[in-house]
């Protein structure tokens, strides 16, 4: 189990930390801006909650995952603050959100392969805790469904204006 | 007669459970004036709250000279409210607007309404032809009439074809109806205020009934000071007069209401005061409930919260043992971080009670405005037409054939845009036209120094239309001069799902004309027309409007195909549904434990109550198919602007007794303006002596956003929190923008309710030199 533990512990936290840099990218479309930050917390419990569960097949994952987007955070904001008026962040914003969508598809695989394992080895803490955070990464994967939804049709319909 | 300023709730009418709350008629004559002087008394209902006391406006010489309660009406038994009382002078205020205005040079200009209108049509066109609809805007109120709502969602949803209509309404009550539509599939109110008569228990959560209706809590006094009270519980951070009256009160940390929810539900189940026949019979999630609350302990619970665990559980044995429990809900909630959640939360608590449906036994999500269940049910608020669900294509293509236009025309590719992501569009250049009716939100939206900076640019075309000029009115491109209330014909629902009729008492002033006048000759202007090349909308009047809108509520939820004006007319107030089944309306929602939430024909598929990710239909089928209760569990999340080292207060924001939205008319009022002719700042004595601050001394309220000066009020709030109230501009002021709260509070919305949260943010106070 130590591969699925590894990856699906490098995927949450790539994904935490791509979810605070969408919230710093797109500081003016302040839904954006709030739940992806809402939502990373729940991926670093996951961090939290992998790193604990790999300690007991002797891997040293790290506990922490990154609680910002780190040091081009205030960059980051302020340009969205600065372009805050203009059209062209919106497209920008739709790729980003696929692109995170893509990602939490991938982490929830993961999570399912690592249920699977977890079944195969008889390991009921593992799939207990499978079972507990993978319908999160589910809801994380229904919102950038949905916040795609509900901004692309402005978008597209005003940049082909 | 009490003076009604100093003692708003009037004298004491005891009533025991059960009993029929006495009558007692309130009448409030300009000076000079006789009750047989009056020429004419004509039947309206209150439109300065959602209470929706009946009243008569008395007429004498073609002016309004006083107000009178009905005793006849189910609502107030004849009781006025201060704002009821007074209120009615703003239409003669002589600073009414009169004429439409234009932009001429940056300046407004008195114009004709052809002027003002051809500039109105000329950019729609414009803006369709080389933009498409969605560059077209809607945003109306909480304050007019179902059917100028009916034809504004007419015109804006089927003519235009644009998705971006929102009421004010989204401020006050969107969580109301996001909350109804969790548990119940649909909007609409399960409870009636006849439930104050019969509970044993009464639970406020966020609710400061005393101030926001307060003929509902003299209806809570009577029963207080009569045989065999009901008990209070009191859900606030402040030490209202609810709180006072309470047996239990429970002051939570702004933002955590969620997780004091949690707390109480988790002590509810633990001691198995449950109704497993109720939850097991009419209800689907109890058991991911169960595995929610299942670690919120009172102590768990207790340090997030700043309320000891030992109140939480006397909380809970409060509501544990009532056997008819009424909870009602409102802004404390409403405004708060987790809006959607809280409230949902105390729908659970009924449910697992057992407690709906029977008299005494009910919930009330209360509405702030008093139209505002009308701008819901019309479809003019980011609902469709009838409760219609816009993810339902079935729903979609009976609106369109009601309306003759092709499905297509009528935009159900997303939820109808919500208020704040208009602005937000409007920001980004996509929405360029948008047009306000009657609210004012230069004053009532949140972080106003951006608000300000979106409603000002050039390339925005902002028409609003309103009875005085107001900071709003100042950066429009055209201002259209309305009729108001008593000035005009039509029908508006309260909070308890009656419905009023509204009559014309007086003529408006100039050439002020009815909001329903204004927005069918936009339409016949603009040339609309239906699939047979019919003028659209089709109706050209308030009665023809309104059968137009009891035909498109005919089978949904709300329907009022069994009042017309002249029943309307003769009685004080009925409630939908009223058809034939029901010819006399309807007391109480599900009190067979059938709810409007099959799938077929539910409002609303639902939301992820922390993410707001619409729920997609096949998921709603295979979790609810026969139409269940919908009981939804959710956990407690951080605030996203907690205090800190530079703003160390949690700074809470809130109506007041005296004043209604933004005082336009109420300060007009001479009474009302007197009792509170300032903005103010609440906090403890404790913080005040800290800071160096003296009761009436003048403080500086600072956020991450801006900055108000106020007055300090030394009140028995909790340590660590302020409150200002939320209703004062600067029209009466020399224009410093330094004096609305909405200077300080943050961009955000509750994600599954979009209601902006006005009582979550983070404040630093200190003294400040006059
Ligand atoms: S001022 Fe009061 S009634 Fe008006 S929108 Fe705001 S909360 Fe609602």
């Amino acid at each position: 189990m130590k591969l699925p533990l590894r990856e699906l512990h490098r995927a949450e936290s790539s994904l935490a930390r791509f979810l605070y840099e969408l919230s710093d990218r797109h500081r003016a479309e302040h839904e954006v801006h709030h739940v992806a930050r809402d939502l990373a917390e729940w991926s670093r419990e996951h961090v939290r909650d992998l790193a604990e569960a790999g300690n007991r097949y002797g891997l040293s994952l790290r506990a922490g995952a990154p609680a910002s987007s780190g040091p081009l955070a205030p960059a980051r904001r302020k340009v969205s603050e600065l372009t805050g008026r203009r059209p062209e962040p919106g497209l920008l914003l739709l790729a980003d959100l696929r692109r995170l969508h893509r990602r939490t598809a991938g982490v929830s695989l993961d999570w399912e392969l690592l249920a699977q394992g977890a079944q195969a080895v008889k390991d009921r803490d593992l799939l207990e805790l499978a079972q507990r955070d993978h319908p999160q990464t589910l809801r994380q994967l229904k919102w950038s469904n949905a916040m795609l939804k509900t901004l692309s049709p402005q978008v597209l319909a005003t940049l082909s204006a | 007669m009490a003076d009604a300023i100093t003692e708003p709730w009037g004298g004491r009418t005891p009533y025991g459970p059960g009993g029929d709350w006495p009558v007692r008629v309130d009448v409030q004559l300009a000076d000079g004036v006789r009750a047989e002087d009056v020429d004419d008394w004509v039947p309206t209902a209150a439109v300065l709250h959602s209470n929706g006391d009946g009243l008569d406006i008395a007429v004498k010489d073609g002016r309004m000279v006083g107000v009178r309660g009905r005793a006849d009406d189910r609502v107030n038994h004849g009781r006025l409210d201060p704002k009821d009382r007074f209120g009615w002078q703003a239409g003669a205020s002589p600073d009414r607007l009169t004429m439409p205005l234009v932009r001429e040079g940056g300046e407004l200009v008195e114009a004709t309404w052809d002027e003002a209108m051809s500039r109105v049509v000329g950019r729609s066109k414009e803006l369709l032809d080389e933009r498409g609809p969605g560059s077209l805007g809607f945003y109306t109120s909480g304050q007019l009439f179902a059917e100028e709502y009916y034809t504004l969602a007419a015109i804006g949803h089927g003519a235009i074809g644009t998705n971006h209509m929102d009421g004010n309404t989204r401020l006050c009550t969107a969580t109301a109806a996001a909350a109804l539509k969790e548990s119940f599939g649909c909007d609409g109110q399960p409870a009636s205020y006849t439930d104050v008569d019969h509970a044993d228990v009464i639970a406020l959560f966020g609710h400061n009934v005393a101030e926001t209706q307060s003929v509902l809590w003299t209806r809570m006094l009577d029963r207080l000071a009569g045989p065999n009270p009901p008990a209070l519980l009191c859900v606030d951070p402040r030490t209202t007069p609810v709180a006072r009256a309470a047996t239990v009160h429970l002051a939570p940390l702004p933002g955590t209401n969620v997780a004091l929810m949690n707390g109480l539900l988790h002590e509810i189940i633990r001691n198995d005061q449950v109704d497993h026949d109720y939850i097991e019979r009419h209800t689907v999630g109890y058991p991911e409930l169960v595995r929610q609350v299942a670690d919120a302990t009172p102590e768990s619970v207790a340090d997030v919260c700043g309320v000891p665990p030992s109140k939480i559980r006397e909380a809970a044995r409060l509501l544990d043992g009532a056997s008819r429990l009424l909870s009602t809900v409102l802004q404390g909630f409403y405004q708060s971080h987790q809006a959607t959640a809280a409230a949902v939360q105390v729908n659970n608590l009924q449910l697992i009670r057992g407690m709906l449906g029977k008299p005494g036994a009910g919930v009330l999500q209360m509405n702030g405005q008093p139209t505002a269940q009308n701008t819901r049910e019309c479809g003019a608020d980011g609902d469709l037409t009838g409760f219609r669900n816009w993810a339902n294509d079935e729903h979609v293509a009976e609106l369109a054939r009601l309306w003759n236009l092709d499905p297509l025309q009528i935009p159900h590719y997303a939820p109808p845009t919500h208020l704040m992501q208009m602005l937000r569009y409007a920001e980004n250049g996509s929405i360029r036209f948008l047009w306000v009716s009657a609210t004012n939100p230069a004053v009532s939206l949140p972080e106003l120094a951006r608000v300000r900076s979106i409603l000002a640019q050039d390339r925005l075309f902002l028409v609003v239309q309103d009875v005085f000029r107001t900071e709003t009115t100042e950066l429009a491109d055209v201002v259209l001069p309305a009729a108001m209330w008593g000035e005009k014909t039509g029908t508006f629902t309260n909070a308890d799902r009656t419905v009023h009729f509204s009559g014309k008492a007086v003529e408006p002033p100039g050439e002020a004309k009815p909001d329903l006048d204004i927005f069918l000759d936009y339409a016949r202007r603009m040339d609309f027309r239906d699939r047979d090349g019919n003028p659209f909308p089709s109706w050209n009047d308030p009665e023809s409007a309104f059968e137009a809108w009891k035909a498109a509520s005919a089978g949904r939820p709300c329907d009022y195909t069994g009042l017309t004006y002249a029943k309307l007319r003769a009685t004080g107030g009925i409630q939908w549904p009223c058809n034939e089944e029901h010819p006399d309306g309807t007391e109480r929602l599900y009190a067979d434990g059938k709810f409007f939430a099959q799938p077929d024909y539910c409002e609303s598929y639902g939301r992820d109550l922390l993410t707001g990710a619409p729920r997609e239909p096949d998921e709603y089928r295979a979790m609810n198919p026969d139409g269940k209760a919908m009981i939804r569990p959710a956990e407690y999340l951080r605030p996203h602007e907690p205090p800190d080292e530079d703003h160390p207060f949690a700074l809470i924001t809130g109506r007041t007794l005296y004043h209604f939205h933004t005082r336009t008319k109420t300060a007009r009022a001479p009474e009302l303006h007197r009792a509170e002719p300032e903005v103010w700042v609440e906090m403890s004595e404790k913080d005040a002596r800290a800071q160096g601050i003296d009761e009436g001394g003048l403080a500086e309220i600072t956020t991450a956003r801006g900055r108000v000066r106020a007055r300090v009020r030394l009140r028995d709030i909790r340590d660590g929190v302020l409150f200002l109230p939320f209703h004062y501009g600067y029209w009466d002021t020399d224009g410093t923008p330094d004096r609305a709260a909405n200077e300080l509070t943050p961009t955000d919305w509750d994600p599954a309710s979009k209601q902006p949260i006005f009582k979550t943010g983070a404040a630093a106070i200190r003294r400040a030199e006059p």
